[in-house]
């Protein structure tokens, strides 16, 4: 009677199955290895997009299988970065202060360190003093549980107040867009204490491990990366699989009768825009150390609308949809802007693709979603059922 | 029987319009009661202030026997107190099969952990089973929800209120679009309910009342016009005049 979690999900194994096989390949092939038929800007920008299929499917859990359409789940994402992103930065500079603060023949003080690394930091925005918010930057540790606790409190206050209220539906999507537009707003200002627009940079470079070259740094972060995904893969099977996704699947489709047979759907609701907030913040944390710098403008509105285009792309209700379709928009997306994509001459007009590609997303985006609801991960089912 | 449910002098208005005017309204357990009407006498509302959808103007509804006041509680702490509701629509989860459907109205603990952490049984499973039996749905249990038809929708929908195990059933118009096979097996499933809980029964069509066999309340513009049997209620002349003789 009982059957076992895999022998539910055969999916799961299938697509771990897959992961491992990407990454050891990508792996095989990298720079670390010397082979150096993956370029080590390539692995990390690989290494980003695994970060990204983890917010994506993140998305469709909330989105997909909840019915809650979050434009707003960026800001998670970035908080995420920013909380490893400070650690980084006072690290490195700590380290670099340190270096040249020896070479003077008396030994500064703590005061004047704390205030050396400060200036270093806080020059940009004209400060030489650390904001309390970075009180805990000197801690990794300490930071790792802000990537958790931050977008965890958030998505628990945010979702508390929204729910409650049953704010629902395009209300709520609104709702989350000025949450990420208010946070980037917020972070724009010099005064917010993250360095305003310059943001946070340099976050390739880890502290301790200046020795070791890019190409390796690149394939741990990819490792790391491929990790978190398969982790949150099977969390959110986990969670998907039984009565658990039965009462979520049923709130997408019809809150109202939830209520009636006696669950509090405000709670359910609120579990999941948490636990998505939070693997958010993680996937945030290990992609900005791959990208290298954070800036505001990471999380304003539209990353959060392209994430939602991502998943409709792939197919909404299908975890392997969101992986999917997020892989398959953002590399394709990051071969057209960057000028992989030849101009097609039209001898009137000449079509420049890293203009018009954007044109060419809004295109497809409206035509899935008229057309082909399912996205690419539908046709997958069409193969699942011939076979049975 | 003691008295499980009493509605008293409740009134709610929209917009002006005062769609409840001083209710008054009391169910023991075990009870079967039907409720006719004209359109907008209110049986739509009165099931909405029971079930905590709509909060009444004024008045009291108590329940149970620590007489606890249910005005101002939330839908799903209502149902959980033991209110069952089944829509005049029928209203399933067409994307899940019918199984899961049972399986998730089944009387279980409702927190989101409770749920998250829940391990079939064998006991539950066993109900399950009984209840298919039940609502002559048995060879449709791996079915979707969503290609069933009308009437075993309905009787779905019921199947999910007995699975909650509640003391009272308030059920809409349950025959509305059933064939007279499926209308004489509702009849039975409700009577049958009846034995053990209140059931409330909101119906339109008399022939369907009368084989209930039950005290009926008839409800006109938001309060009780006649209450006792279905020979006595018709023979009242402001009944006939409100409702029958039109």
């Amino acid at each position: 009677m009982q059957k076992s979690f895999i022998a539910q999900n055969p999916s799961v194994l299938w697509f771990l199955a897959s992961l491992g096989l990407f990454t050891l390949i990508v792996t095989i092939l990298s720079e670390a290895t010397g082979v150096g038929l993956i370029s080590t800007s390539f692995v990390k920008t690989l290494g980003k997009v695994l970060c990204l299929c983890l917010i994506a499917i993140a998305m469709d859990v909330i989105w997909g299988y909840c019915g809650i359409l979050s434009l707003g789940h960026f800001a998670f994402f970035g908080i995420g970065g920013y909380a490893v992103g400070m650690w980084l930065m006072y690290e490195r500079t700590e380290n670099i202060v340190l270096q040249s603060l020896a070479e003077r023949s008396i030994p500064p003080t703590p005061d004047e360190v704390t205030e050396a690394i400060a200036t270093q930091i806080f020059g940009v925005v004209g400060s030489s003093e650390f904001p309390a918010i970075w009180a805990f930057s000197h801690s990794l540790t300490l930071q790792l549980f802000m990537v958790i606790l931050v977008p965890g409190i958030l998505a628990l206050v945010f979702g508390w107040l929204a729910f409650r209220s049953r704010v629902a539906g395009v209300y709520l999507s609104i709702l989350t867009q000025a949450m990420t537009l208010a946070l980037s707003l917020y972070l724009f200002q010099n005064a917010s204490g993250l360095r305003g627009n310059n943001g946070l940079s340099g976050l390739q470079n880890i502290p301790g491990y200046e020795a070791v070259p890019q190409s390796v740094i690149s394939i741990a972060f990819f490792w790391a990366s491929a990790m978190a995904l398969a982790l949150g893969y099977v969390l959110f099977a986990r969670v998907l699989t039984g009565k658990m996704g039965s009462v979520i699947r049923a709130i997408r489709d019809d809150e109202a009768r939830v209520r009636f047979l006696g669950y509090h759907v405000e709670s359910y609701k609120l579990f999941v825009f948490t636990l998505t907030a939070v693997v958010s913040g993680i996937a945030g944390a290990l992609y900005y150390p791959q990208a290298g710098i954070i800036n505001p403008a990471e999380i304003a509105p539209i990353a959060s609308i392209y994430l939602a285009v991502w998943v409709a792309i792939g197919g909404r209700g299908r975890l392997y949809g969101a992986v999917i379709g997020t892989a398959f928009v953002s590399l394709l997306s990051s071969w057209f802007t960057g000028g992989g994509a030849p101009n097609v001459n039209l001898s009137f007009y000449t079509i420049q693709w890293t203009e018009w590609w954007l044109v060419l997303l809004g295109v497809s985006f409206v035509a899935v979603t008229l057309f082909f609801p399912g996205g690419i991960g539908a046709l997958f089912d069409r193969f699942k059922k011939e076979r049975s | 029987m003691s008295t499980l449910l009493e509605l008293s002098g409740v009134s709610v208005s929209f917009d002006g319009f005062k769609a409840i005017n001083n209710l008054a309204f009391q169910i023991g357990e075990p009870e079967m009661r039907a409720i006719i009407g004209p359109n907008g006498a209110g049986k739509t509302t009165f099931m909405d202030i029971i079930t905590g959808k709509t909060k009444p103007d004024e008045g009291r509804v108590i329940w149970g026997e620590k007489n606890i006041n249910l005005i101002g509680k939330s839908e799903s702490h209502i149902a959980r107190e033991g209110i069952g509701r089944k829509f005049q629509k029928p209203t399933v989860f067409e994307a899940q099969t019918v199984r899961e459907n049972l399986a998730m109205a089944l009387k279980n603990p409702r927190g989101p952990f409770d749920v998250l952490f829940y391990k079939k049984s064998a006991n539950g499973a066993a109900r399950i089973e009984a209840l298919a039996e039940q609502i002559n749905l048995t060879e449709q249990l791996p079915r979707i929800a969503g290609e069933l038809s009308h009437g075993q929708k309905q009787w779905l929908e019921i199947g999910m209120l007995l699975a909650q195990d509640p003391r009272l059933l308030l059920v809409d118009e349950p025959a509305a679009g059933m064939s007279p096979f499926e209308r004489e097996k509702t009849t039975e499933i409700l009577v049958e309910a009846a034995k053990t809980r209140a059931v409330v029964v909101v119906e339109h069509d008399m022939e369907f009342v009368r084989r209930l066999n039950c005290k009926v309340t008839v409800l006109h513009e938001g309060s009780v016009l006649a209450e006792g049997s279905l020979d006595h209620v018709t023979q009242n002349p402001e009944v006939i005049d409100v409702y029958l003789g039109r």
